[in-house]
């Protein structure tokens, strides 16, 4: 056949040459992580877990105010972010078939387009201006708002993958449909909604920019919502950019845990997430 | 209480359907749709908010803050240009670098492998857009800048130093690191979104091509890719828009010097990180409204690029030209 | 456990008679004025997807230059096996196969030959008209050429030879350079039909053709498959057996995976001689 061997070879040629474009793309992954474990394992003691840091240019001292901050902002950034996402995301299943919800659905899908720290510009404005300060109240408002629109649409699809027949079932029991959207559907779609929040937290666990002028850092352990607050990204950037050591072998100790957390979180959720299509 | 008559009916249009409904049930439509709404909101707010803290810059500049380079919180002069070249400079170098990789491995994943090693192959490479920005950045100063400055500039200032792309002295930071790093951070977005677009082609597609005697290589590139074309430049848009917005590592590799010049070993800066390093401490309202200018420039351009990719991708998600029966 | 017995190549060279005769076996040995080798010779192919086991001992002949229709209920197997029949069957993933099918004589499952060259001399029309969206009508004649990045010696005539094969040019002729989705089903199948012809195939294998067309376009395929007859052997998969009766010379019968039999159209449907042949024909299920 005229050309056949010509035709052979770029298809072996080409099935070799996107091989090669997967395992380029897997060795920065590599890259990183082996890194991350070589010179973060080192860092890791009962010090850092439980020490705060020392003042600037002393060795020693640990991470307890970025590992409490970081918990405390994440979890006020759920509180405020996840009702709202949820019950948005029940809106746009059970409801939103109009065009307020393609509106929102719009909203969503462009709003996690936005640079992070254009959110922090938002929140800077609406909330640091306001009350005069730094505060964790803003940094959490920030992360909330990058958490909800993940939140949002990982419910609505949840939902709607939940068969007409249950919902019909519940009304059929006499329940108002309230009570069978709650009691029902949520249940019956609880674990996938369970790893979009995975998912969410392990998003904004590891955002910066947008803390740098809201939640500010702190060198101290406070429960105190109004005043700034450190996180483990924000103090990661702060001491890898900083002229110390010490500080440098704290940063990729940190480095370590925040990814370790953020890529378990990962990995659960897609692991338990049977996804349909991907495999043909 | 009414049952929807059609069992292929969405819940929401059930709902639209059944009448009246108690109080209880209406209630808990106008609470969710309230929420639902604060997307919205937010979104409006957002804009609204950006546009009122930057309208002194505005007002003060014009049009010139656009083209003007100076940026002197002292003398309260400010210019948007090194900071639009630094971005657009280094967020199509990372294209450039990221596209055939991202292409690459989204063919491989959805056509060429294996089906045992598509999911956690698919996986790997949606972790690498999982790890947060700030880590690359940690990886970028204390690992790639320094492989950059030893070995890679180096090379290329043997070869190509006599270019004005090359010239200068090695210096591991700045403009050619920010490309590295911006390409590792967007390759994953293109390719999985590319990867999901090209499933979305349908198979009949891919056995018509075979059937007449296709090589697997020659039905990709001839029968697949092309309907998959405009998913593709979606994909390629919403990766750019992520380029254009990056902060951390951008600022941690890029040198944060307000420098226009050709070469890849110079220091830059983008919008992003200049308004990361100085935001919290802005001297002033002037200061902190040409920052605040700088972040709507930013704001607006990803919205724009957004908006069109999401439009080119639900373009073939819905198939390509339909035939008419 | 299916023990039939075929009709052999000789059956193909006897004369008619208007008697069905039945042998030892009770099995009609039907008769027909015809001179047709064998294209195709399938020997106890046997196919799997997955664990499910679709195609059981299935031995067949395809005569040259005829038409052969397969028939049976859904999910009977016959689509799986027009496949094995272009190697397609192997590219869905873990999708197994086991037996032989020669053509011409030689076995197109060994090793020596790829599938690529196999499908340029058997050809597939698919259940939906599938012409590739983003070429034109022209190029989506040609596309079994451009695929394979060659060119045909005058591409302009083997357009139009092709489309008039397939009854089409007349429609098209004018407007040659329009998107190939931009025609009706029925004429988008023909098209598919003209793009198969246009590598000038020795078979022309035809998985449910019409099912997805209105009658008016079926009927054109129909007619069209008289045409092609006598230029081309068809293997045709059809659930509705009014076709297989109206365009084929020979029907196999497949009932869950196994051939159940295989005769002349003729004698399959006024002289059935098996109890679940008569039953599937007689509308009793399926």
């Amino acid at each position: 056949m005229d050309g056949y061997l010509r035709r052979k070879t770029f298809d072996i040629l080409a099935r070799w040459g996107s091989l090669a474009m997967v395992l380029v793309a897997l060795v920065p992954l590599i890259a990183v992580l082996g890194y991350l474990v070589m010179k973060g394992a080192g860092g890791l003691s009962w010090a850092f877990f439980t020490q705060l840091p020392k003042p600037v240019g002393e060795v020693g001292g640990g991470m307890a105010n970025a590992l409490t901050g970081s918990a405390i902002l994440v979890g006020l950034a759920c509180l405020i972010g996840l009702p709202v996402g949820i019950l948005g995301g029940i809106y746009l299943a059970e409801f939103g078939d109009n065009a307020f919800g393609k509106v929102v659905r719009f909203c969503a899908d462009v709003m996690s387009g936005v640079p992070s720290i254009a959110v922090g510009i938002f929140v800077y404005g609406l909330v640091v201006l306001s009350m005069r300060r730094f505060s964790a109240l803003a940094g959490a408002i920030a992360l909330a708002i990058l958490m909800q629109p993940i939140v949002m649409r990982t419910t609505e699809e949840l939902l709607r993958l939940v068969p007409m027949t249950l919902r019909e079932a519940g009304l059929a029991l006499g329940l108002p449909k309230w009570r069978v959207i709650l009691g029902v559907v949520l249940r019956t779609g609880a674990s996938g909604i369970a790893t979009g929040i995975m998912l969410a937290i392990a998003r904004v666990a590891g955002e910066t920019a947008p803390l740098l002028f809201t939640a500010f850092g702190s060198r101290f352990i406070s429960l105190k919502l109004d005043q700034p607050m450190g996180s483990l990204p924000v103090q990661i950037y702060t001491y890898a950019v900083s002229p110390y050591e010490d500080w440098h072998r704290q940063a990729w100790a940190a480095a370590l845990v925040l990814v370790g957390l953020v890529l378990a979180l990962n990995l659960l959720a897609r692991v338990l997430t049977r996804q349909p299509g991907q495999g043909r | 209480m009414n049952l929807s008559r059609n069992p292929d009916a969405t819940p929401a249009e059930a709902s639209a359907s059944r009448g009246g409904g108690n109080l209880g049930d209406q209630l808990f439509r106008i609470l969710t749709a309230v929420f639902a709404g604060l997307t919205v909101l937010v979104l409006a707010a957002m804009a609204l908010q950006m546009l009122r803290t930057s309208a002194a810059s505005l007002k003060a500049f014009g049009w010139g803050f656009l083209t003007s380079r100076d940026w002197d919180p002292v003398l309260d002069a400010y210019g948007a240009l090194p900071y639009i070249f630094g971005t657009l400079a280094s967020s199509l170098i990372a294209l450039a670098i990221a596209l055939p990789v991202a292409l690459g491995t989204a063919i491989y994943l959805a056509e060429l492998a294996p089906l045992w090693v598509r999911r956690p192959l698919g996986i790997l490479v949606e972790l690498l857009a999982a790890i947060p920005s700030v880590i690359y950045g940690l990886w970028g100063i204390f690992v790639m800048s320094p492989w950059l400055r030893e070995t890679i500039q180096p090379f290329f200032q043997k070869t190509l130093g006599w270019t004005p792309f090359f010239s200068g002295v090695p210096r591991g930071f700045g403009m050619m690191a920010g490309c590295l790093v911006l390409a590792i951070m967007i390759l994953p977005t293109i390719a999985s979104v590319s990867r999901d677009v090209l499933l979305a082609v349908p198979n009949t597609i891919r056995e018509g091509a075979l059937a007449l005697g296709a090589t697997r290589w020659e039905m990709v590139r001839k029968a697949v890719l092309p309907c998959a074309k405009s998913g593709i430049l979606g994909a390629v848009i919403l990766g750019l828009g992520r380029a254009l917005g990056e902060t951390m590592a951008v600022t941690m590799v890029i040198g944060n010097r307000a420098d226009i010049s050709w070469s890849m070993f110079g220091p830059g800066h983008s919008l992003a990180s200049v308004i990361a390093n100085e935001y919290a401490e802005a001297s002033g309202d002037l200061h902190l409204s040409a920052l605040t200018e700088l972040g709507l420039i930013l704001f607006g351009v990803t919205l724009l690029l957004n908006i069109v990719a999401r439009i080119l991708i639900w373009r073939v998600s819905r198939g390509p030209a339909g035939a008419r029966n | 456990m299916n023990t039939l017995t075929l009709p052999s190549p000789t059956a193909f060279r006897t004369s008619v008679t208007d008697e069905s005769v039945l042998d030892e076996a009770g099995h009609a040995e039907s008769t027909l004025q015809v001179t047709a080798g064998t294209k195709i010779r399938a020997e106890d192919v046997n196919a799997w997807f997955g664990k499910a086991h679709v195609l059981k001992d299935i031995s067949l002949d395809i005569a040259e230059r005829r038409a052969t229709a397969l028939i049976g209920p859904s999910g009977c197997g016959k689509s799986t096996f027009i496949r094995c029949l272009n190697r397609l069957h192997e590219v869905v993933p873990g999708a197994r196969y086991k037996g032989r099918i020669l053509l011409d004589g030689e076995d197109i499952y060994h090793r020596a030959l790829d599938p690529v060259l196999l499908r340029r001399r058997v050809g597939m029309v698919f259940q939906r008209p599938n012409p590739f969206p983003t070429l034109s009508i022209r190029d989506n004649v040609l596309a079994g050429w451009k695929l394979a990045g060659q060119r045909p010696k005058d591409p302009d005539g083997l357009v139009e030879r092709s489309l008039r094969q397939a009854a089409l040019w007349d429609e098209v002729k004018d407007v040659l350079n329009r998107s190939g989705s931009s025609l009706s089903g029925g004429q988008q199948q023909r098209l598919c039909i003209a793009r198969a012809l246009a590598l000038e195939p020795e078979v022309l294998l035809m998985d449910e053709p019409c099912s997805a067309l209105d009658p008016i376009a079926t009927a054109k395929v129909e007619e069209l498959i008289h045409e092609l007859k006598e230029r081309y052997t068809i293997v045709i998969v059809t659930h509705s057996m009014q076709q297989a009766a109206r365009v084929s010379d020979f029907t196999a019968f497949l009932y869950l995976g196994e051939l159940v039999e295989f005769n002349t159209t003729e004698a399959i449907f006024t002289r059935p001689a098996n109890q679940r042949t008569e039953d599937y024909i007689t509308g009793r299920f399926g």
